[in-house]
């Protein structure tokens, strides 16, 4: 969070691909990281969701409203890429 | 549901009082739920039941127990799950039961949502005394 303000940063990936499991709870600490990155003017977006989570997590009645998600590291740059101006990275 | 018990080794009991004791009731799922021939899906369905059971022990009980086993009914195979604490209890199983409904700030569909993931579900609860929470996921 101090991070986004001292790089300057414009946009935040979260990659989950090392997660087994993404409970009810663990889905709402992401989601409040996204909302809360997006307080301080930057862009989220959460890759790596493995499919098996992804089916879990719907079938829980988990959802990401509002929060950006891609397949992985290389689409979400991607995604940023398009989302920010001037393709300002930061992990 | 007359869910028996199979072979003793099959069965794992977890000490659950902190956030690094859920991988480990996890994981303990995930292997009996794999050994049982679930798919990876399915085996992710039993692991996230797990999660939300040990969470709610961490939240609201502070410490408990999640036992893992294999179980068996005539001709059908599952796993069975058993969250235990000796915590403050549920006031209304209703309310706790009810989509949305959350005391810790949470999305509230920790319960509904195990119920729903799960085959079996059962709650007991006791004011002041503790919860039980047991659940079932047969192999298809």
């Amino acid at each position: 969070m101090s991070k986004v303000g001292s790089l300057r940063s414009k946009g935040v990936i979260v990659d989950v691909t090392a997660l087994d499991v993404l409970d009810s709870f663990a889905s709402r600490t992401v989601r409040d990281l996204a909302y809360m990155i997006r307080l301080r003017g930057a862009e989220t977006v959460i890759v790596g969701i493995q499919p098996e989570v992804a089916f879990a997590m719907v079938q829980l009645g988990i959802t990401m409203e509002d929060v950006a998600t891609a397949l992985d590291l290389e689409e979400g740059l991607a995604y940023l890429d398009g989302k920010t101006q001037h393709g300002q990275r930061a992990l | 549901m007359a869910s028996v018990p199979s072979e003793p080794e099959s069965r794992k009991c977890v000490p659950v009082a902190s956030d690094d004791d859920l991988v480990v009731a996890r994981r303990e799922g995930r292997i009996l739920a794999e050994q049982l021939g679930f798919s990876t899906s399915e085996a992710t369905l039993v692991a996230t039941a797990i999660s939300e059971l040990a969470r709610n022990i961490v939240s609201y009980a502070r410490r408990g127990e999640i036992q893992v086993s294999l179980v068996h009914n005539g001709t059908k195979r599952g796993i069975n799950i058993v969250a235990r604490d000796e915590g403050p209890g549920i006031l209304d199983i209703n309310l706790a039961m009810r989509e949305g409904y959350s005391t810790s700030g949470g999305f509230g569909i920790g319960l509904p949502g195990v119920k729903r993931i799960m085959d079996e579900f059962a709650i007991a609860s006791d004011v002041g005394r503790g919860t039980t929470i047991t659940i079932t996921k047969w192999k298809r």
